[in-house]
């Protein structure tokens, strides 16, 4: 019945959500804050009870005696066999010639899948001419390309890259135009109310706000970036990791296969976790979740 | 001047959310606007700020007609709508990057200080209370020294006592620069303490349905008996607004009258 007297009541109960919203963290701040930090620790170390448990057994499995390991090699094989290449320098090399096709493509991919997602997320013109067949080349199964990129581009390295920039192009392409175009409407407006000019309603806005999308969408990218350079170096190449699989394959060195796995895995998480490093100052303003743990 | 003349507009999906509201407003004059929800409050604020464009009529300040946002009109929304990759600091300047950055550092500053926020310049709008965004709001609002100030029930998320504080600040505010003002609220004390006059708003379409001046000087006392009776007025204003006869109807006369003795 009276509206007055129920904002005065709301505004009571409000003030005493807060006090106990302000109290409570000050009691149970230490052991909550302890029990998770030992979580944070404990939770990896449980996820590799299983896999380093394995190894373990499979290389004691194969020391005794009871199989010879040809096919699947123990660990101290893989790792001997590492260091071989290493020590060699052919796993320098070919780690590098396969970094430089990933980072050609991977940029040259990521350029365009951001200037085509910005204007087709910006300009409903331009969607609507041509996302519709940016999304029906999406369908084709990118490996279908490699012959027609071969006959076009030839067997080197123009052809690869090509690969693995449309590889790279499409998450980052319907990552930015997606963002773009899911910006909050009301932040577009303040930018209105201040007669903004296109641009810098594109920069000063809209490129903001799609920062933590387009850091997600430039992460997939280059994972895919890694997976598209195994399928070029598999199609043929005479350097690059891929190559080293194909290597092992043709001469049945099952040691060398595993070992060049394992250099894919430590390059792709090295390579994610520089983007995640570099891109971390850019989003300090983000109101996540996962940020009130650390405080 | 701003004026209105018989502003209308009809949604594309057919709502007539406003039908011919004509209201000449003076410089620096305030100008309050009650009305229940969904009778077209938001709808002016938007045509009158060049958000949207009316249908029928015309919004003009000093003879230019509003079509688009116009450098001399500021908009305080109902959400603070700070940029959060923008430390409070940055989000006061907005409005003013092409400004030099001395320049702009001073106005800021300055603006930061007249809301009482100058030591939270450096934070982002996360780490603010809902009243401090909101305060942060009208710095960025007030800093590019606009003429007409549009608020479209800027404190109707905070709680009474912040509400009351920010009513009091905001006229602090406008007695600096003196622009004019539009302030939508539901909240008919609100409207009393700030207003000049109150609009009474009708809906379906929205149209202007009462007009109360209020003759009382500022700062003005919630308690007197004078503000009591300017308060009865509005709401027996909105009671007819809204087809309540209230002189046939002395129940509806009492929850009126009873609402204003509340206090
Ligand atoms: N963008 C829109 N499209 C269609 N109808 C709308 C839109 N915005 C508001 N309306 C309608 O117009 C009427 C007035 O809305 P609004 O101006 O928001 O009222 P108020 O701010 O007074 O609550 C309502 O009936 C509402 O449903
Ligand atoms: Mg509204």
């Amino acid at each position: 019945m009276s509206r007055f007297g129920r904002i005065a009541f709301v505004g009571c109960a409000m003030s005493l959500v807060q006090m106990t919203i302000t109290s409570e963290p000050q009691a149970a701040v230490e052991p909550v804050g302890a029990s998770e930090r030992r979580a944070r620790w404990v939770q990896p170390v449980i996820g590799l009870l299983l896999p380093v448990g394995l190894a373990v057994l499979w290389e004691v499995i194969v020391r005794m005696g009871l199989a010879s390991g040809r096919l699947v090699p123990p660990p101290s094989v893989i790792f001997n066999t590492f260091l071989e290449l290493a020590q060699a320098g052919e796993l320098q090399r070919h780690v590098l010639v396969t970094t430089g096709r990933v980072a050609a493509g991977f940029g040259i991919g990521v350029v365009a899948g951001t200037l085509v997602g910005a204007i087709t997320g910006y300009s409903s013109l331009t969607r609507r001419l041509l996302d519709p067949t940016l999304q029906a080349l999406r369908a084709i199964p990118s490996i279908a390309w490699v012959p027609i990129f071969i006959l076009w581009f030839g067997i080197f390295e123009t052809s690869k890259i090509t690969l693995i920039a449309a590889g790279v192009f499409f998450p980052v392409y319907l990552g930015v135009m997606g963002a773009i175009r899911s910006v909050d409407r009301k932040l577009v407006e303040v930018g209105r109310i201040f007669r903004l000019s296109d641009f810098a309603m594109v920069r000063r806005i809209l490129l903001p706000a799609v920062l933590p999308a387009y850091i997600i969408a430039v992460r997939s990218g280059l994972g895919l970036g890694w997976m598209f350079v195994v399928a070029a170096e598999l199609l043929g190449a005479s350097e690059g990791l891929g190559y080293l699989l194909i290597d092992g394959q043709q001469l049945g060195k099952p040691a060398q296969i595993v070992a060049a796995i394992v250099a894919f895995a430590i390059i792709g998480k090295l390579t994610d976790w520089i983007v995640v490093i570099a891109t971390a100052p850019l989003l300090r303003w983000e109101d996540r979740f996962a940020r009130a743990e650390e405080g | 001047m701003l004026s209105l003349d018989r502003v209308g507009k009809t949604y594309p999906n057919g709502v007539r959310a406003l039908d011919g509201v004509t209201l000449d407003v003076e410089l620096g004059e305030i100008v309050a606007v009650v009305g229940g929800s969904g009778c077209g409050k938001s709808t002016l604020l938007r045509a009158v700020s060049g958000l949207d464009r009316p249908t029928q009529g015309s919004v003009k300040l000093d003879g230019d007609t509003i079509l688009e946002p116009h450098e001399q009109i500021g908009v305080i929304f109902q959400e603070p709508r700070l940029l959060p990759w923008l430390s409070v600091a940055d989000n006061v300047g907005f409005g003013l990057a092409d400004r030099p950055k001395e320049e702009r550092d001073a106005r800021v500053a300055n603006a930061l200080a007249r809301v009482g926020l100058s030591e939270k310049a450096g934070v982002w709008p996360r780490e603010l209370s809902g009243g401090q965004a909101q305060r942060v709001a009208i710095a960025r609002a007030l800093v590019t020294r606009p003429r007409v100030l549009l608020l479209d029930e800027p404190f109707s998320a905070l709680d009474a006592f912040t509400r009351a504080d920010l009513q009091d600040q905001l006229l602090g505010l406008w007695a600096d620069q003196k622009p004019t003002l539009i302030h939508v609220t539901h909240d008919v004390d609100e409207a009393i303490v700030l207003g000049d006059r109150v609009i009474v708003m009708r809906p379906r379409p929205g149209r202007v349905a009462d007009e109360i001046e209020i003759d009382l000087p500022r700062p003005r006392d919630r308690q007197s008996a004078a503000f009591d009776f300017a308060k009865r007025r509005v709401l027996a204003a909105l009671d007819r607004s809204l087809d309540r006869t209230v002189s046939v109807d002395e129940r509806e006369t009492k929850t009126a009258a009873g609402q204003a003795m509340w206090w």
